[in-house]
């Protein structure tokens, strides 16, 4: 089973958020970088179906050359090789995202015997755009289902059962394989990184390529925040000695009942 | 020209995250002096009609096929890809649901047009084009932006402003039929039902949210959490650090990779109020946090606040709540 998981760089969000004096990015200057939590565990599914089945787990990003820390650190929690589509500092949009994917995947397969599955995270944590998985599958002519939560491979039929929840209802999906599906966190819970797979990581080779960069229809005007909760909360009081107030201020909202 | 809506069914009307979208493409219409078309997919249901009348919808397409018996993503995009080339639309706009969004992706791909997911507000720009307001980091931030490419594709935030404006009793819409032509390919994937066993209270829908965070110090804590939201009718849910930790199922995360909850009261035990976990929390009518540090960024979204362990006050609240019941036992 040779899988392809497709990752992407964004900052390390904690308390607060903060933008460019430009109001066109988030400012990333005192925060880290992580992979969205959907793509974390995707790696985390590859690399079980893999321990299962056998096969590899190639771990692609596209991103500014740094994002190799990203792929790095989703070596280190198995995957076995590492593409870095390189970007040039532009923000990339989801078509043009997808045709980079499209273009490496297509290029494997002529190499080789191309990959049998294609995963992503269901959106990135910072754009939320909900289509790059679709827009590849389409291009590659692959079947798509995204949003899951429960996959489950079968080698012998060659092909795979993946399940969701929507609106009560569990959404069952059988997929010929090759196919590209796009997962949630809650499929799995991501293992930690192991010391001897974070030295691996450290020393992998990674493919590094720069594909071309298209303008979209969508123009950023800028970035804000929104207006809304931004205010001390009224202190009802300290530790147990609070209660009482508690339980008035339950009662006002009309919650006791 | 129209602006189209996908409308999708929850029970015996749209689904709220519909109306929402209708809202917003409603008022695209408006901002371009253009009508307003509903699209489902199958035989309107019932009462869908009298409900889309008062929403100003003046027609409405059915989109039906022998073929087409349940949920089938690239399906339905190629249908709305089949609509869009009938009757020329200025926009087409679905609620940002996992079928809305999932739909859209695909009409996205076989039109080759660029989806703009997760907006609130559009309106018709000057220099033509949309000019939009949308989500970024699941609404923790917003971009202004044009779309510049027609027809629109828009997806709407399932929690975008709710229409402002009352159903009010209309004319029916007029339904028009539409028979998309679809091959095996638009076909090969589709959803089969299952019952979901269980009946857990909806984390989505509770009135009453306790949410514990990394405070509640561990699996065995979350008792008397458990314990409260059972006295006030309500639900628990947790933060992503208990869900990564293992210490509850991934189900009962608030956040943005969890659920997004909107009670009446949103009780946050021991949270901290990172961005992630804020994203799903957002739309609570009053938060109060009780956390030790005074200084959690908790403190400055909640609207109330009690400085304290929730391993002592939550055990104490129930027991004052319980004490304070008419009919004890």
């Amino acid at each position: 089973m040779e899988i392809l998981v497709c990752v992407k760089r964004v900052p390390t969000v904690g308390g607060t958020m903060a933008l460019t004096e430009d109001g066109q990015r988030v400012d990333t200057r005192m925060s880290g970088f992580t992979v969205s939590p959907h793509e974390e565990c995707a790696v985390e599914e590859a690399v079980r179906i893999v321990e299962r089945l056998g096969g590899s787990v190639t771990v692609l990003t596209l991103g500014p050359p740094d994002a190799a820390d990203q792929v790095r650190d989703m070596l280190a929690l198995g995957a076995n090789h590492g593409v870095v589509l390189e970007s040039d500092g532009k923000e990339w949009g989801p078509l043009a995202t997808a045709k980079a994917i499209e273009s490496s995947v297509a290029r494997r397969s002529q190499l080789s015997s191309g990959y049998d599955l294609l995963l992503f995270g269901n959106e990135a944590a910072d754009t939320g755009d909900y289509q790059v998985p679709v827009r590849v599958a389409h291009a590659l002519g692959l079947p798509c289902v995204t949003g899951i939560k429960h996959l489950e491979i079968s080698a012998e039929e060659n092909k795979l059962r993946a399940r969701r929840e929507y609106r009560g209802v569990e959404e069952v999906f059988e997929l010929p394989l090759p196919a590209v599906v796009s997962v949630k966190e809650g499929i799995n819970l991501p293992r930690y990184p192991s010391l001897p797979g974070r030295l691996r990581a450290k020393r992998a080779a990674l493919e590094r390529l720069s594909p071309a960069w298209h303008a979209e229809g969508v123009r950023t005007l800028g970035l804000r925040l929104p207006e809304g909760r931004q205010h001390r909360a009224q202190v009802l009081g300290t530790g147990v000695d609070a209660v009482p107030a508690l339980v008035s201020l339950l009662d006002e909202l009309g919650v006791l009942s | 020209m129209t602006v189209l809506c996908l409308v999708e069914p929850d029970g015996a009307g749209p689904a709220d995250a519909s109306l929402r979208a209708l809202a917003l493409a409603r008022s695209l219409a408006e901002s371009g002096n253009e009508d307003l078309a509903a699209v489902v997919v199958g035989e309107p249901w019932p009462g869908v009609l009298a409900a889309l009348a008062g929403y100003g919808v003046t027609d409405l397409h059915a989109i039906s096929s022998p073929r087409l018996t349940g949920y089938a993503p690239a399906a339905w995009g190629r249908s709305l890809a089949g609509l869009i080339a009938a009757t020329s639309p200025s926009a087409v706009l679905a609620a940002a649901t996992d079928h809305g969004s999932e739909v859209m992706a695909h009409l996205g791909a076989i039109t080759g047009l660029d989806v703009v997911a997760n907006c609130v507000a559009a309106s018709t720009a000057r220099s033509g084009g949309c000019q939009l307001v949308r989500y970024r980091w699941a609404g923790s931030l917003l971009e202004d932006a044009i779309l510049a490419t027609s027809p629109a594709l828009l997806t709407v935030a399932t929690d975008a402003p709710a229409p402002d404006w009352a159903s009010a009793p209309g004319e029916d819409p007029t339904v028009h039929a539409y028979e998309p032509d679809l091959t095996e390919v638009d076909l090969l994937v589709q959803a089969t039902e299952a019952a979901i066993g269980g009946g857990v209270a909806s984390l989505a829908t509770a009135r009453v949210v306790v949410g514990g965070g990394r405070g509640v110090g561990g699996p065995d804590g979350f008792g008397p959490l458990e314990e409260l939201a059972r006295l006030l009718g309500g639900a628990v849910g947790v933060s992503r650090v208990v869900t990564s930790e293992g210490w509850r199922p991934h189900r009962q995360q608030v956040g943005q990779t969890g659920t997004k909850i909107a009670p009446e009261l949103y009780l946050a035990c021991g949270i901290s109020g990172a961005i992630q976990h804020m994203a799903g929390c957002q739309a609570a009518k009053h938060i109060v946090a009780i956390n030790t540090d005074p200084d959690a960024p908790i403190i400055s979204r909640a609207d109330y606040a009690v400085i304290g362990d929730v391993n002592q006050v939550i055990p104490a609240l129930v027991t004052a709540i319980e004490d304070g019941r008419p009919n004890r036992g």
